[in-house]
């Protein structure tokens, strides 16, 4: 007899965590953009999408809020914006 | 998990860190550089906690978590295993910890493993202190940082020792590769794992990763406060090959320590006083000489 | 094929024929033998295996652990404090499924240091969740460590077996052993091919945060197992002995119990002197026989109810005590047989003092007169101050 074990690959998906946030989200302007991946790159969450200028956009399903993207941004094309419902 | 950053990653979302936590950053960063091919073995703290409740994980490749201080034995267990059968050409192990599993609890298991040689990279998430337990004091917990067990007081700056040179300890091993990194330099993450990960035998990599919740700072300052952890000199980015120091990055822009010790509520009450906050000076001045960072 | 060998030579030796990938393992007496062995077998090209000389115990659990996760047969040895040491690794082999084939070489445990035999080790980790068995002589130990791998292996089961040897009394013991061929053992035991494991092509991840919601399925379902291991046995036993003639691997072993009056029960090389004893006193007309005990884990109940069923008066005796209580074999005996059969506990042999023809008449005398819980035998008063003295 077994019980739980072992969990395969990648199940987190099914925690929404952008639940979390509370005061703030980013908002990708996609204006200035100069495709360095950044954002991408140092994302906690990893929910940051993108492959060429301007087309970065964030999961809100996951994100959480932090302000990392926006801080990191080269060309402040990220802000963070009340994070209203 | 259909979206496409679930298929672009080897750590993905889901995972319970904190917002802003370092760590999560840095794993995330590490796991994608090393690539599919990896077989990892995980102590307990932050990063097991909040990636693998079950009966969900964030992993994207094969992972293994069974105790604190031996995911050095237990990675050394997965090496000798898959030489065994043949498989190690292709395929990197990775052993990480927080800074307690590593130079404290874990100390014995990675010396034994570097000492036997075996081709497995051992990560360090460093957040100078047991975070998951709530803040405790660690071997890694710099000079007067207040923690839970080393707290502020009358008779008491905080924590009264120095941090322990894990960085050195390994590299005294004579290993090929032993070596730090910060958060405050991502693509430099990238590049040392990268590097780390072409050398066979043992390597140590030693990463510095913020944590909002205990250093009490800003989740979004994350990145520019081990930006400043590297620009006073507190926390040098070296690299040492074979016990012979061999690469370090210069300070372009120093900062006195002052810059980064009031981004942080562990260190609030050394603003106080000019002697206390000498002290700190002293710490950062001798890497600066020591290692030549400037 | 038949060989005269010391028990760890043996034990090495079969160890070796089950083809282990991996092997770790620190130097304790009286364990170290077995893994020198194993480690000249390597050396000599006897035998391929990945053999890493670990910085504790504690390591080699831990380093099993990790092989045995990615697909390997692996095997481990130790005794005593080492045992103890790797304490904490033991119960997480165990909640994690592995079967890891261990060798313990039964040893007191400290303080004071004491390096010769008494089972306290193997018995203060029976709650871990591995299947023990006790050997009697050094035949029984090989063909456990054979029988025990593909019982630990099983598909269903996967949990990891404990094989208990009296330390120096099997391991330093000479022995004319029959050892099985490398092709019966291969016929016998296939490759190691596990149900789950770490795998580049399948990435799972193993050792999860289980919470309340979930823990207590898990440990159900390794105490469910250990029902399916009861009715195991004998299955896999019935396979060996078609190959070996020998059936080492049991439950329990009965010997001279059919009209027995009184009833001994003990585990390991003791049962040997006991059997001695039986006889001499079976001819002075005594109606007494011997209960041995060969798998504790699972405790096979009903085996044993079954075997005392005519048996009003059972005296245990144990290598160990749980101090503040009882003998452990005591106290499961008498929570498994009905009020109406007195029983006896008799605690002998700590520390390695010997248990001799004179220490179970003493037993047989005691037992026949009185009941007692928990009676050290051959106790030296001289040894016993109200005080505290420098000695």
């Amino acid at each position: 007899m077994f019980s739980i074990l072992a969990s395969r690959a990648k199940t987190s998906c099914a925690n929404l965590t952008g639940s979390w946030r509370s005061a703030q989200k980013p908002s990708y302007l996609q204006k200035d953009c100069i495709n360095c991946g950044l954002c991408k790159l140092i994302c906690p969450e990893g929910c940051i999408e993108g492959t060429e200028k301007n087309t970065y956009t964030v999961d809100l399903d996951y994100c959480k809020g932090c302000g990392l993207c926006a801080y990191i941004c080269p060309k402040k094309d990220i802000e963070m914006v009340p994070n209203q419902d | 998990m259909t979206k496409k950053h679930f298929e672009e990653n080897l750590y993905v979302s889901g995972h319970t860190a904190c917002a802003g936590c370092g760590q999560s950053m840095a794993v995330r960063i590490v796991m994608n550089a090393a690539g599919k091919n990896t077989m990892v073995a995980n102590s307990t703290g932050c990063l097991e906690v909040f990636s693998t409740k079950a009966p969900e994980t964030a992993f994207g490749v094969p992972w293994i978590h069974s105790l604190f201080e031996n995911s050095a034995a237990v990675a050394s267990g997965i090496e000798a295993g898959l030489k065994y059968l043949n498989k190690l050409d292709d395929i990197r192990i990775i052993a990480q910890a927080g800074d307690g599993g590593t130079g404290d609890i874990g100390l014995q298991a990675i010396s034994g493993m570097l000492e036997r040689g075996q081709d497995v990279l051992f990560v360090c998430y460093d957040n100078e202190a047991y975070m998951n337990t709530g803040i405790q004091r660690s071997g890694s917990t710099p000079f007067h940082a207040n923690t839970t067990t080393s707290p502020i007081g009358e008779h008491s700056l905080g924590n009264p020792r120095p941090k322990k040179p894990m960085v050195e300890i390994c590299a005294a091993h004579h290993i090929p590769y032993s070596a730090t990194a910060s958060v405050g330099n991502p693509k430099d993450i990238e590049r040392k794992v990268k590097k780390a990960l072409s050398i066979r035998g043992p390597k140590y990599l030693q990463i510095h990763v913020p944590c909002p919740l205990g250093w009490k700072s800003d989740p979004s300052q994350t990145i520019e406060i081990a930006k400043l952890a590297i620009a006073t000199g507190l926390y040098p980015l070296i690299e040492y090959e074979y016990g012979k120091l061999v690469k370090v990055t210069k300070l372009t822009l120093s900062k006195p320590v002052e810059e980064y010790l009031k981004t942080q509520g562990r260190f609030k009450h050394l603003l106080k006083t000019k002697e206390m906050l000498q002290e700190v000076q002293d710490v950062a001045d001798k890497n600066i000489e020591y290692y030549g960072l400037k | 094929m038949k060989k005269y060998l010391e028990g760890s030579w043996a034990m090495a030796e079969a160890a070796k024929l089950c083809r282990p990938g991996v092997v770790a393992a620190y130097p304790i007496t009286p364990q170290t033998h077995i893994v020198e062995h194993l480690a000249k077998f390597v050396a000599d090209g006897d035998l391929k295996a990945e053999t890493l000389n670990v910085e504790s115990e504690h390591s080699a659990a831990s380093v099993v652990l990790g092989s045995q996760s990615a697909g390997v047969r692996s095997f481990t040895c130790t005794s005593s404090q080492g045992l103890l040491l790797m304490g904490e690794v033991v119960f997480c082999i165990a909640g994690m499924r592995l079967p890891v084939m261990m060798i313990c070489a039964n040893r007191a445990v400290s303080a004071p240091i004491n390096i010769w035999n008494d089972q306290q080790d193997s018995i203060a980790l029976r709650d871990a969740g591995w299947i023990q068995l006790y050997a009697e002589n050094n035949q029984e130990a090989v063909d456990l460590i054979i029988t025990g791998h593909k019982l630990g292996e099983n598909s269903k089961i996967m949990l990891p077996i404990m094989v208990c040897v009296d330390g120096f009394i099997l391991t330093h013991g000479m022995e004319t052993i029959d050892m099985p061929s490398q092709e019966d053992v291969d016929k016998f035991l296939p490759k190691y091919d596990p149900p789950y494991k770490l795998d580049v092509d399948n990435p799972m991840s193993f050792g999860l945060l289980g919470d309340p919601t979930v823990y207590t399925e898990t440990r159900y379902a390794i105490h469910k197992t250990m029902e399916e291991v009861l009715d195991l046995i004998p299955k896999i036993s019935k396979e060996y002995e078609d190959l070996t003639s020998r059936d080492s691997l049991k439950l329990v072993e009965s010997y001279k119990l059919e009209d027995a009056e009184l009833a001994i029960i003990a585990m390991g090389s003791v049962c040997g002197t006991i059997k001695d004893v039986i006889d001499i006193e079976r001819e002075k007309g005594k109606k007494i026989g011997l209960l041995k005990i060969v798998t504790y884990r699972p405790f096979p109940k009903k085996a044993i109810e079954s075997a005392l069923k005519n048996v009003s008066n059972v005296a245990v005796i144990d290598k160990n005590i749980s101090l503040g209580s009882d003998g452990a074999l005591y106290s499961e005996i008498k929570a498994t047989l009905n009020s109406d059969k007195k029983t006896s506990g008799f605690i002998a042999g700590l520390g390695g003092r010997d248990i001799t023809i004179n220490t179970i008449l003493d037993i047989i005398q005691s037992a026949e007169k009185e009941v007692n819980n928990c009676k050290f035998v051959d106790l030296n008063k001289n040894l016993l101050w109200d005080e505290f003295k420098a000695s």
